[in-house]
């Protein structure tokens, strides 16, 4: 009926300061990428949470499947020599 | 699939549904694409959209303050925490979205009064001293429910309850600190301040909704990890937590029957007027009708604002409007 519900979703990233990754801070909808940076400033920095915010468009995002969890991030468990812990080091060796 | 390869678990109906049990079990939060029952997603939805709304119809009571506030600096302040309202606002309708509803709908949906919103903003703001009351305990009964909601099993909402707990902090104490200031102030100013207390203690304690034997969705909401804790307990934190700030503060809360229990260490509370609770929740409140009116009038008013937005965006993208 209005116009507001034709206004795409951005996702919002937000870098709390200088030497952190931007990260995700949640979505609000917005006309064009231009507005959506004013929009995110006005409701996610309120309170000096950022220094710098990216936006990008929700339908642009690529997701893996919950459902393949198992499948998909199974490598990460299997192979426990990516470890550190899996090295059996004496004690006694200084710097290890 | 109907062949089940060896070493693979079976994809039959069930397996979404035990995943999702496990991960109640566990404790763990359900994520926005991960498989639900229909009845825990209409559920969040039901329970955020009214959220959302009482954040949203919620600035009205206090907004009618803010050309009138007595100094800069509390206009300074108020404007503050009414844009919190409207934020806060904001963040419960994008939870509310990442289960597929959509926000324009959901604002029809209050308009049209299909949606609830809290009974608590259909009372009148009548004096400065209200907007340190609803501050206070109006806020400070929010911070008690959401404050457990933050452990709610559905992460998007459980996010947005953490952003909401951290500035609602704010919103209690400037209320608190402006019946200080008051409470210092003339004979008439902490009159004006008890009769604001006598006024929305008791619609403060409905705000938690009904009693745990009367409320029909608790069980499964519990169950379902949506809600942590039953509405008579946060409402006998709330009074714990309250009644030596009211002390503190010099005024008396409109309870005679208000005591300490020494055995459980719990303060009573006199019988809650429930009548009253389901009149203003049907719709039959001091305010409803002009608090409806009002955001059907915002949302109106200001359709030709984001119809321009959107064709202006068009014609900068090149894209069809």
């Amino acid at each position: 009926m209005t116009a507001r519900q034709d206004w795409p979703l951005y996702e919002v990233f937000v870098r709390g300061k200088r030497g952190l990754n931007h990260v995700h801070v949640g979505s609000l909808h917005a006309p064009d990428a231009e507005m959506a940076v004013h929009a995110a400033r006005d409701l996610y920095t309120r309170r000096n949470e950022g220094v710098s915010i990216w936006v990008v468009k929700a339908a642009g995002i690529t997701a893996s499947d919950p459902a393949e969890k198992g499948p998909m991030f199974a490598p990460n468990t299997d192979k426990v020599y990516r470890h550190p812990t899996f090295y059996q080091i004496p004690g006694d060796v200084p710097h290890m | 699939m109907s062949v089940t390869s060896p070493g693979r678990p079976a994809q039959d109906e069930s397996a979404p549904q035990r995943r999702f049990g496990a991960l109640i079990a566990a404790e763990r939060r359900i994520e926005p694409r991960d498989w639900m029952p229909a009845g825990y997603r209409e559920t969040l939805i039901r329970q955020i959209a009214q959220h959302a709304h009482s954040e949203i119809i919620g600035m009205q009571p206090e907004g009618d303050w803010l050309l009138s506030a007595p100094s800069l600096r509390r206009k300074a302040i108020l404007l503050a925490k009414v844009q919190d309202e409207a934020g806060h606002g904001v963040y419960l309708y994008s939870a509310a979205e990442t289960l597929g509803a959509e926000r324009a709908d959901l604002t029809r949906k209050l308009i049209e009064r299909r949606q609830k919103y809290s009974s608590i903003f259909n009372y009148p703001a009548l004096t400065y001293a209200d907007v340190g009351v609803i501050g206070w305990l109006v806020d400070g009964a929010a911070i008690c429910n959401q404050v457990s909601l933050c452990r709610s099993s559905y992460g998007p909402y459980a996010r947005a309850m953490i952003r909401i707990c951290k500035e609602e902090s704010f919103h209690q104490r400037q209320g608190y600190e402006l019946l200080m200031t008051m409470m210092r102030g003339t004979a008439g100013q902490r009159a004006m301040v008890q009769d604001a207390v006598d006024r929305w203690w008791w619609p403060s304690l409905m705000m938690f909704g009904p009693p745990d034997d009367d409320s029909p969705h608790s069980a499964q909401s519990m169950a379902w990890g949506i809600k942590r804790q039953s509405n008579d307990d946060l409402r006998q934190r709330f009074v714990d937590m309250t009644v030596p700030q009211a002390e503190c503060l010099g005024v008396t809360l409109p309870d005679p029957a208000l005591s300490l229990d020494p055995e459980t260490g719990h303060h009573r509370t006199g019988p809650i007027d429930w009548a009253e609770f389901k009149q203003v929740i049907g719709g039959d409140g001091p305010r409803n009708d002009e608090r409806i009116a009002r955001r059907r009038a915002a949302r109106d008013a200001g359709a030709w604002v984001t119809e321009a937005a959107a064709a202006y965006a068009a014609k900068h993208s090149g894209a069809p409007a």
